[in-house]
């Protein structure tokens, strides 16, 4: 039987007005459908990989669950609490079981202030350690994402891309969550300190039993970290399984279009590669039909595609696919 | 054997920083040469003097702070590019060797209409008329595979996506067609359907066009299926030199042998990567201050007493013709240490 899961996301929608053109002029666009109707479980101690081109809405995905941008519809739970309806101090206590570490480790430091005081600040928020206390609970922190002591002292721009990653993810773990939203924390970091960090993640969720929402672009990257995969497209889920069938199989032609524009660090590695042509469309204005169906490389591609939108479903057992042809993957 | 299209020698690149901590030496010796029509990967991890090798071949290095130094050496079609005067320089760059900067935002005007920015280099360096230069520069983006060239022709870069900003980053550097095009990280800013289609794009254009590309990157996988020969860089020196197919089937210097390890990879079995990814531990240096000896040593798991004080110069790896695979270690002189190692 599998574990109940930690963190259960059901229908969750998310619009944003839509932009004016250039200085304000122009028609307003049409509004932005960011995330339409997305739902996951992760079981406590798992990693859910949420995969797609930017754009498709993988931040606006993790940052509603946390409630740092309010959803428009959907329930979400985390270990049966309801977060969307929650408010005031119960809020404030829950948020201490979420954390979450942004991409960007240049962007998403304070440059005016210390490791140390980056660090220290949530602890005083959740009123969990002051003075000598919080000096000796950061030493260990820093101690656990591998960063020498002596870098509390340091200011953002002294540090590497790697080490401010280790920062942040050592923010996130200052008020001791259950549960992270990983937003592609390694995706601006070279080969070999990316592998520190996803190394480094793969240790603190095993000693701390925590679970994880993993978002990358790359699918490669979430193999190596992740139970199970969602892909996502144009705000849906278009595939989700565990990571095995996923890999072994993808159902849905979105899925292996991602796995074959991997680059392969071998040279003999003669692979068919799909090159999907033209770009993800705009979420103002999603096709009808499958939204796919214009960069759809799948030779069964036909007029139901473009007119019926396929729901996501249980094409094999835990994989769920939206394509009308997911029985005859590519 | 033809002659190099690109020759470069001993290129030492220096930089005084402010904080009078020194001199950075970002490119400290650099050798390499590039074929006619080739592709030639550069790899590296960030801050080993890939942007700044690839600056210094078109003299674009700020000086001050940066500065060649004398007795350095680089040569394109037969020409010393480090004494032209500046005349001849301008004819030399965007022209005959063109270059695609590592920031796509940054190096587009954003006041420019992108078809104003790619016929600048024809009305420059072909002295074609206005007219003439648009129609080139519609052509260009049919040719990078822009959809509706004739209205995107007037679009300002704002109104594009990354991919498409980078696709016309390459009609720009094209629009002369030159012999050596460098791409600077080209793609690391775009996703990865994306950036099949960029490699492919280059791919395709250089077949067409026959010009040589010089592709830096930090990522091995893109070099793995574009690249003829890769050269791998590290602490502003080349460690190791090699065709590639060669370099990924006999990765002989420790720091490549890391970098190919920690690359994240899909075709293995989901059971098998689960668990830890290989890492270089540590990280490379500031350029202020490399470290003695062997530059890779502190990160290096075969160091031994010799790499902390002797520093390595490039040599022949065994089996290979003399000069197709070189490789900056000791261990080359000293195989059985390989062998030892756990
Ligand atoms: N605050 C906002 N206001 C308006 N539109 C927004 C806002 N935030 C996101 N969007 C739009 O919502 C869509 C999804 O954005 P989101 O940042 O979630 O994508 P993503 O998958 O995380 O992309 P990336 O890989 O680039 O980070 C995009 O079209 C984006 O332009
Ligand atoms: N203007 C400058 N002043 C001082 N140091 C510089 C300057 N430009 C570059 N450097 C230093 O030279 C070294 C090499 O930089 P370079 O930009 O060539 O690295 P790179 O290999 O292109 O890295 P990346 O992958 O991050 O682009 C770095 O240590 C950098 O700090
Ligand atoms: S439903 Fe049709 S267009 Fe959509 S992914 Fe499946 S085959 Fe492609
Ligand atoms: S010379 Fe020594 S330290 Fe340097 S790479 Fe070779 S074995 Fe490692
Ligand atoms: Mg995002
Ligand atoms: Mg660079």
């Amino acid at each position: 039987m599998t574990p109940a899961p930690l963190v259960q996301v059901d229908g969750l929608v998310k619009r944003f007005p839509g932009e004016r053109g250039l200085f304000g002029l122009g028609r307003a666009r049409r509004t932005v459908r960011a995330v339409d109707g997305v739902s996951f479980a992760i079981a406590a101690g798992q990693t859910l990989g949420l995969v797609g081109e930017s754009g498709c809405g993988k931040s606006t995905v993790g940052r509603t669950i946390l409630r740092l941008i309010e959803p428009d519809a959907g329930r979400v739970t985390l270990g049966g609490a309801d977060v969307v309806a929650l408010g005031g101090r119960e809020l404030r206590a829950l948020r201490r079981r979420m954390q979450i570490v942004f991409q960007d480790p240049y962007g998403s430091l304070n440059p005016r202030m210390t490791v140390q005081q980056t660090l220290a600040e949530p602890l005083a928020i959740h009123r969990l350690a002051t003075g000598l206390e919080a000096k000796r609970r950061v030493a260990a922190l820093l101690d656990e994402v591998g960063l020498d002591p002596a870098f509390a002292a340091a200011y953002p721009h002294e540090l590497s891309g790697g080490q401010r990653q280790r920062v942040g993810i050592a923010r996130a773990l200052s008020v001791e969550p259950q549960f992270l939203v990983l937003d592609e924390p390694v995706s601006a970091l070279d080969v070999s300190v990316q592998a520190q960090v996803l190394n480094l993640l793969a240790d603190l969720q095993r000693k701390r039993r925590l679970t994880y929402l993993f978002i990358a672009h790359d699918l490669a990257v979430v193999k190596h970290i992740a139970d199970d995969v969602a892909v996502m497209y144009l705000g849906k889920i278009v595939e989700r399984a565990p990571a095995t069938g996923l890999y072994a199989g993808p159902r849905h032609p979105y899925t292996t279009s991602l796995l074959s524009a991997v680059p392969v660090p071998d040279p003999k590695a003669q692979r068919q590669r799909i090159v999907l042509q033209g770009e993800v469309p705009s979420p103002a204005s999603p096709p009808a039909g499958c939204p796919f169906h214009p960069r759809c490389p799948h030779p069964r591609k036909n007029e139901r595609c473009r007119t019926e939108p396929p729901a996501l479903r249980e094409v094999a057992t835990g994989q769920f696919a939206a394509c009308h042809f997911a029985e005859q993957p590519m | 054997m033809t002659e190099p299209l690109l020759r470069v020698r001993d290129l030492k690149t220096y930089f005084v920083t402010e904080q009078g901590s020194g001199t950075a030496r970002a490119v400290d010796g650099v050798s390499f040469d590039v074929y006619p029509g080739e592709t030639l990967g550069v790899v590296g991890e960030s801050g080993c003097g890939k942007t700044v090798t690839s600056l210094s071949i078109l003299r674009l290095i700020p000086e001050p702070p940066g500065h060649i130094r004398p007795g350095s050496f680089i040569e394109f079609e037969g020409r010393n590019l480090l004494t032209l005067a500046p005349k001849e320089l301008r004819a030399v760059r965007g022209n005959r060797i063109a270059m695609i900067f590592q920031e796509p935002m940054t190096s587009l005007n954003p006041v420019f209409t992108v078809g104003h920015q790619i016929a600048e280099a024809a009305i420059v360096h072909q002295s074609l008329s206005r007219r003439a230069a648009r129609a080139r520069a519609i052509e260009m983006l049919t040719l990078v595979g822009i959809p509706d060239p004739g209205e995107r022709v007037d679009h300002y870069p704002h109104q594009m996506s990354g991919g498409m900003r980078q696709r016309v980053m390459i009609a720009m550097a094209l629009i002369c067609h030159p012999q050596l095009l460098i791409a600077d990280e080209p793609t690391t800013a775009l996703d990865v359907t994306i950036q099949a289609q960029i490699l492919e794009l280059l791919d395709r254009l250089q077949r067409e066009l026959g010009m040589a590309v010089m592709l830096i990157t930090h990522d091995l996988g893109v070099v793995a299926g574009s690249a003829d020969r890769v050269v791998v860089m590290y602490a502003g020196q080349v460690v190791e030199q090699a065709s590639t197919g060669e370099l990924f089937a006999r990765p002989l210097h420790p720091y490549t042998e890391g970098l190919l390890a920690s690359v994240p990879r899909l075709d293995t079995r989901v059971s098998q990567v689960r668990g830890r990814l290989h890492s270089i531990p540590g990280q490379v240096p500031a350029a202020t201050s490399w470290p003695a000896g062997c530059r890779f040593h502190p990160r290096c798991p075969y160091a031994w007493d010799r790499c902390a004080v002797e520093e390595p110069p490039l040599l022949d790896s065994a089996g290979a013709e003399a000069g197709t695979h070189t490789v900056r270690c000791w261990l080359l002189t000293e195989p059985e240490r390989r062998e030892r190692h756990p």
